[in-house]
């Protein structure tokens, strides 16, 4: 076998070559034989066959029956328990399976061993004929010669400009889709509502939450005061305002400067809105400090003021200021001090225009 | 008109069956179709039929599709469950998914169609997949076929966006997730990201507009945009005719295979009830999407290990791998005081681009390279076209290293690796990953073209094992019969062709770098046997057979 290999390697050492100028070739030998099946030759296979194909039918009947059966003695009355659905379900669907199923591989027996399995050649004839293409050009001619289209440049500049207009009230009519951004993304609902100061309260039964309930190594899902009373645009200000609560020792905590009063005894709040695409960074991982993003994956050191440690999350999650009310209970003292969320092109701005 | 003209007694019909179809004919003039079509030659070829697997789980989804909307609301106002499901019961939550709920536990046959639907749905993406990694490996996508194969690419980006847009409708809390991930991608686009994304929820995420907009553009837009593209597809597929594998008896002027009626319609419309069998048979036995066990939407709660429907995974692998900050350089940053997010805008866009920039264009690139203008009807195999076949492997590999991001998670746990590990790997994969897939499979191509050479030349082992009078131990070969040696040697195998002059004489730079992709592409290559050859080889073996016959005879 090894002794078989041809031709010398020419360029990277796998090249086989045959005689370079190729005028010798294979002649086609055309279609092979037919081969005769055993239906064909034996009357007593055939007859097997068709019985076959009969009982596959057979089978798409009583599939149909099974279905027809299983949709009007299941019952789904009050009392019926997700073992009864799903119970139909499987009857329902087990009953379409047989009916087409038997349909389709009775079709396809048939066919493969009774019906005529000789395979006949057709011609192929060219897609465009030279004729047509002269006779198409010349209609064309006559009917750009009629319209004048080309001594009249005067209606054809007209409407060209005419037909590249006439579409922008198509586009300008969908103006109203949505109202402009302005400035919404920029803030939650933390911020101060008259002069009050918005307490921490758990997700999602809006109680708040007391600094002393707070040990330390556990962590809160944490909603704004006042979000479940809201009537309209509730999850559109929840989806900007929900934050994650974790009391620490106040010593592992890195604070930079400007944010020594943002915490309270090592309770931090950090925005729970992933700073890549927004999904709720919603893993809290006690030992490590870290918070993982179940959707990508984006890690956030908590010790480091949520520095992005892995992941395709390029920014810090935002840090919500807050401290203890008089009756101590955890409040924001202010809302946070960039737009929290996934990035957006008039972010930065909106950062300066916070600060400001 | 015809009556007179043609024949002075015109046809009467004699049965009842007969008189009807005589009344139609006569005036949409059904015969002539019939003649034309009625014995239409479709070769047959298994790979041929995912185009049609695609086709019927279409029709599927249209008519589950149907039965759902008489039952789905896609309103986003807010309700209280009332439904047979208790454990959601007076729970606060969409209409869109109370009737999602309504139509899985209240609805006879209602979660079936559920599960038919979705199932037919990752079906369809994924024969579409297939059917169009077929055509590409075989080159059906070759003069004259180039804009029925962009004609596929549109609806591969289709059957996405159906996919994706009815995903989203049950307003559960899987999907309302993908939408705000949707929402992040939409917002890191620069200048106007804010502004799409304020049109598309009609204000801020998740708003109450988006269930109903992505409804009409599910159940309206994108299948009469499906629809139509099936239409203009199957039109060109007729006009063409349809390729088929090469072989004893094809060539590019003539179409081998069975008759549209019976046998090929038979199996083509038999092959419909059998997609349909096996669809049931998934929906019946296996659950797809319970949204009853993610709840509603709430922008708080997420579920760890979600994962979106197969298809878009690609999409959102990429945006796993992508790493948000190198060392201390952060791909976000301040531009003009605006912000600019690469490290979303990036893997979203730049791999879905390529892939599908030289997926629209693969058809002319080739046809550039090869300067080839002939019709061709006749498939590749694809170990005769190696260089094309490692192309279509390195792409894939690289989908599906993107593919397996998306499972970055699930990988992890179920493998008990680290998680950051598998990242790493599939970063290194991303980039590495289709250079190895290009060399094995341009090496394994030509392997097998050897192997084939091998075969014509010498032909096929018999398993006899014959001892000759030196000591020496041969493997008797049998000769191939004509049609089996031809199918081993018909096709044609380009040699590099050189930088040509244009009309002014002038090699041009262009042409130049035309020549060297030419070199690139076809440089390794293994030629047909020839009858020369293959006469000097069984020469060869009569040789040594002659000796034996000698030996024997002393």
């Amino acid at each position: 076998m090894g002794n078989h290999s041809d031709g010398s390697p020419k360029h990277s050492g796998t090249v086989a070559t045959a005689g370079q100028n190729e005028v010798e070739k294979f002649q086609d030998p055309g279609l092979p034989p037919h081969r005769l099946r055993l239906a064909d030759t034996d009357p007593k296979a055939a007859k097997r066959a068709e019985r076959q194909v009969a009982i596959l039918f057979g089978v798409s009947i009583v599939g149909t029956l099974i279905f027809l059966g299983a949709y009007f003695a299941i019952d789904l009355g009050d009392d019926s328990t997700i073992a009864t659905i799903r119970n139909q379900n499987l009857l329902l669907g087990l009953g379409t399976a047989f009916a087409m199923l038997g349909i389709g591989t009775g079709i396809v027996h048939w066919a493969k061993a009774l019906m005529p399995d000789h395979e006949v050649s057709e011609e192929r004839h060219g897609i465009r004929t030279e004729e047509d293409r002269q006779a198409a050009v010349r209609i064309v001619d006559d009917i750009v010669e009629e319209t004048g289209i080309k001594r009249r440049p005067l209606i054809r500049n007209t409407l060209l400009g005419a037909v590249a207009l006439a579409p922008l009230p198509a586009i300008a009519v969908f103006g109203d889709l949505g109202p402009r951004p302005d400035d919404k993304l920029a803030h939650t609902m933390w911020a101060p509502q008259d002069g009050k100061l918005k307490r921490l309260t758990r997700d999602p039964d809006g109680t708040p939450i007391k600094a002393s309930d707070v040990t330390i190594g556990s962590a809160f899902h944490v909603i704004p005061e006042g979000l479940n009373e809201l009537h309209e645009g509730k999850l559109n200000e929840k989806a900007k305002a929900v934050v994650l609560l974790m009391r620490l020792n106040p010593d592992s905590l890195k604070i930079s400067p400007g944010r020594e009063d943002w915490s309270y005894n090592g309770i931090v709040a950090y925005s729970k809105i992933c700073t890549h695409v927004g999904c709720p960074v919603a893993l809290y991982e006690q030992q490590t400090h870290h918070l993982l993003c179940p959707c990508h994956q984006s890690t956030f050191d908590l010790t480091q003021e949520c520095k992005v440690i892995f992941g395709p999350a390029s920014r810090p999650l935002p840090q919500l200021p807050i401290a203890v009310d008089a009756e101590g209970y955890l409040v924001a003292t202010s809302d946070f001090k960039e737009p929290v969320g996934p990035s957006y092109w008039e972010r930065d701005e909106h950062e300066r225009l916070i600060n400001s | 008109m015809s009556a007179s003209s043609t024949a002075d007694v015109p046809f009467e019909a004699k049965t009842k069956v007969g008189r009807f179809t005589d009344f139609v004919d006569e005036r949409v003039g059904g015969s002539g179709i019939l003649r034309e079509f009625g014995r239409k030659v479709f070769p047959d070829h298994w790979s041929f039929m995912f185009g049609e697997v695609a086709l019927y789980s279409f029709v599927i989804l249209l008519m589950s599709g149907t039965f759902l909307t008489f039952f789905f609301d896609p309103s986003m106002a807010e309700t209280h469950y009332d439904g047979s499901y208790t454990p959601l019961y007076n729970v606060e939550m969409s209409v869109a998914y109370s009737s999602s709920l309504n139509i899985s536990f209240d609805v006879r046959g209602g979660l079936f169609m559920r599960q038919v639907h979705h199932w037919a749905a990752l079906l369809f993406v994924a024969s579409l997949g297939v059917h169009m990694l077929r055509v590409f490996f075989t080159g059906a996508f070759r003069k004259p076929r180039e804009m029925n194969w962009v004609v596929g690419g549109v609806l591969l980006i289709l059957a996405m966006a159906a996919g994706f847009t009815g995903y989203s409708l049950p307003d559960d809390l899987l999907s309302g997730n993908g939408l705000r991930i949707i929402d992040g991608v939409i917002k890191s686009i620069p200048v106007i990201g804010t502004y799409i994304s304020f049109f598309l929820f009609g204000g801020e995420f998740p708003g109450t507009a988006i269930i109903g907009r992505l409804y009409v553009l599910h159940i309206l837009l994108v299948p009469a945009l499906i629809l139509l593209m099936i239409v203009i597809h199957l039109f060109m597929v007729v006009v063409h005719k349809h390729t088929q594998y090469p072989g004893p008896g094809r060539n590019d002027g003539n179409v081998v295979g069975y008759p549209l009626g019976p046998v090929y319609a038979a199996k083509a419309g038999g092959f419909f009830f059998i997609v349909f069998g096996v669809i049931a048979l998934m929906a019946a036995a296996f659950t797809i999407n319970p949204i009853w066990n993610y709840g509603p939407y709430d922008p708080s709660p997420v579920s760890a290990g979600t994962q979106p429907d197969w298809y878009i995974g690609f999409v959102d692998g990429a945006l796993r791998l992508m790493p948000g900050v190198v060392n201390d350089f952060h791909f976000e940053y301040v531009i003009f005081g605006q912000t600019l997010t690469l490290n979303v805008l990036l893997p979203a866009l730049v791999p879905a681009g390529i892939i599908f920039t030289v997926l629209f264009t693969y058809p002319w690139i080739e046809r550039w390279i090869t300067k080839d203008n002939r019709e061709h009807h006749v498939l590749d195999r694809p170990r005769n076209a190696p260089t094309r076949t490692a192309i279509g492997v390195a792409g894939f590999t690289w989908y599906c290293v993107m593919w397996a991001a998306a499972g970055s998670d699930l990988i992890a746990t179920h493998f008990h690796v680290s998680l950051n590990d598998v990242t790493y790997w599939l970063r290194a994969l991303f980039f590495v990953g289709p250079i190895i897939a290009f060399i094995v499979t341009k090496r394994v191509a030509l392997a097998l073209q050897r192997k084939d050479r091998e075969i014509a030349l010498h032909g096929r082992e018999t398993g006899r094992i014959v001892r000759l009078p030196h000591g020496e131990f041969i493997e008797v070969h049998a000769p191939l019969d004509d049609y089996k040696q031809y199918k081993l040697v018909g096709f044609e195998s380009p040699a590099p062709l050189p930088a040509q002059p244009n009309e002014h004489g002038v090699v041009t730079r262009k042409e130049k770098r035309r020549a060297a992709l030419s070199k690139w592409f076809f440089e390794d290559r293994v030629a047909p046997a020839t009858p020369a050859e293959v006469e000097a080889a069984h020469g060869h073996h009569e040789a040594i057979e002659g000796s034996e016959q000698k030996s024997l005879s002393h």
